[in-house]
């Protein structure tokens, strides 16, 4: 156990296909510290995460999203997050022993985060967002998708609106996902503050769109309304949001009931 | 659409108590019903310098995003949500007038804070950057040390500031105290408590250095001392600081 090694690969990139893992930036497996007692050689602890890359390279959503923006936003931010994470994992003895995901639910704590909630939900976040966006994204969901947001929203056309109108009245930094609820076994819309991520609520995410100022404001100054609309109409990953909706579909059935004949 | 806007207009009024400049003084009988009072309209105050004269601590392009975007859309959805207050506020529609209270906060509250923050700023020529003397300096010395200590402490609180928000040297009016607060959003400094008085208060959102000064905040407040008009905060200190009677005071 003490000499195990961690993937610090986040296990939200389970939904990611094959060939865009091979662009991933992989860090060099890690030592992971001895719990107890003294440490080996040569296992000095430099990251338990590592800072995944976008699956496309940092030009290729241009016009709608800039290489300057892509550049700061991964290179400084999203880095920032993973290092500051990294930082704090260093000092914990309990806390690097969790996935992302469950490091995120523990650190939120019931709505009283500890103090790594933030670097770890960003991370989770940001992660997700570069996956959420595909060069030449926008168009519409398809199949099962498009007909559960039918179900759900009544159009699609209504579900673009309502996220629209859900990132234009979100007030400060967040962000606004599209997200499937297990109990209610539907999709909805929720925002969230800084760095809040719905998975602390059980929710599973489908798509996110980063509205701090900073995911647009190179591009777009203070025009959020066109940075909402370039992502639902040039960018947003639809085929990446059918991954996760067909992986959501093992813990709720969206079926109808199967009433057995008589 | 019109009428409606013409009608609420014509006859809100008594939210608002400072520069309010009232509009819609043709009577209209529809509105009758209610009290005859008139609308007031907030509007964007004007800057007492250009907006490149803060250079080079924040440039002109960011001082003109920052006042006639974002402030001004503030401005814009606080007038329109007081509309639609008063006309919740008529219908007597408790859930809808309630409904409208983080509307009224963070628009009302952005208006506030801008406000305040562009006479906290002034340009080097013109006394930005200045130290706080007299009784403001004082004060400073007595709560934090020296003025040295209480930017590294401001420093320090807006950049630890998840998100949005703003950082303030605030004066507690009735306990004299002087305390650096931090709020979330477009809060106002005085959701913090009701005798808090701005002195000076610094927007850490990112549309104020974004363009600038990128992701690194702390470089941002570091420059922002240059052009602090301590002067400003020092009459708002000496006007709060003694409105109450001197046998209030220890």
């Amino acid at each position: 156990m003490a000499s195990c090694y961690f993937n610090p690969i986040p296990t939200s990139s389970r939904l990611i296909s094959a060939d865009l893992s091979t662009k991933f930036n992989i860090p060099k497996l890690l030592h992971r510290k001895k719990r107890f007692g003294v440490l080996p050689r040569s296992s000095k602890v430099t990251a338990f995460y590592g800072l995944k890359t976008p699956p496309y390279e940092h030009d290729a959503l241009e016009p709608y999203m800039s290489k300057k923006t892509i550049d700061i936003h991964w290179g400084e931010h999203h880095r920032n997050f993973i290092e500051g994470l990294n930082k704090q994992l260093e000092k914990d003895d309990i806390l690097y022993g969790y996935t992302l995901d469950e490091l995120v639910k523990v650190t939120y704590n019931n709505g009283n985060p500890s103090i790594e909630f933030n670097n770890a939900a960003e991370v989770w976040n940001h992660d997700f967002f570069w996956e959420s966006m595909k060069p030449g994204g926008g168009d519409m969901p398809i199949l099962g998708l498009l007909e559960q947001i039918e179900k759900d929203f009544g159009s699609f056309t209504n579900f673009k609106e309502k996220f629209t109108e859900a990132a234009l009245t979100l007030f400060g930094s967040g962000w606004v996902w599209l997200v499937l609820k297990r109990e209610e076994k539907q999709l909805a819309i929720v925002k969230t503050s800084n760095a809040i991520c719905p998975i602390v609520w059980d929710h599973i995410p489908i798509i996110n769109l980063d509205l701090w100022e900073h995911a647009y404001y190179l591009d777009y100054k203070n025009d959020r309304e066109q940075y909402v609309n370039v992502f639902l109409n040039h960018l947003v990953s639809w085929n990446a949001a059918t991954d996760r909706l067909t992986w959501g579909e093992a813990f709720v059935n969206l079926g109808e009931p199967k009433i057995p004949a008589a | 659409m019109a009428v409606r806007t013409l009608l609420t207009r014509k006859t809100l009024s008594s939210f608002l108590r400072n520069d309010p400049k009232p509009i819609g003084t043709a009577a209209i009988s529809a509105a009758a019903s209610t009290q005859s009072r008139d609308l007031h309209v907030y509007t964007l105050p004007d800057l007492a310098y250009d907006y490149g004269a803060l250079e080079p601590v924040i440039s002109g392009e960011i001082m003109q995003l920052h006042h006639q975007k974002h402030h001004q859309t503030y401005v814009t959805n606080y007038n329109k949500a007081l509309e639609q207050l008063h006309d919740t506020v008529g219908k007597a529609d408790a859930s809808a007038t309630v409904k409208l209270q983080s509307a009224i906060k963070f628009n009302g509250g952005g208006h506030i804070n801008h406000s305040i923050f562009w006479k906290n700023l002034a340009p080097v020529r013109e006394g930005g950057g200045e130290p706080p003397k007299e009784a403001l300096g004082w004060a400073i010395d007595d709560h934090f040390g020296s003025l040295e200590a209480l930017i590294q402490k401001v420093n320090a609180e807006g950049a630890a500031l998840q998100g949005s928000g703003w950082v303030w040297l605030s004066l507690d009016k009735d306990s004299k105290r002087l305390t650096v607060e931090t709020t979330a959003n477009q809060d106002p400094l005085v959701t913090k408590g009701p005798f808090l008085v701005p002195l000076l208060g610094i927007d850490v959102w990112e549309h104020a250095y974004y363009l600038q000064y990128k992701n690194v905040r702390p470089d941002y407040l570091k420059n922002i001392w240059k052009v602090i008009n301590w002067k400003y905060a020092s009459e708002v200190y000496e006007k709060e600081a003694y409105l109450v009677n001197q046998e209030d005071r220890p």
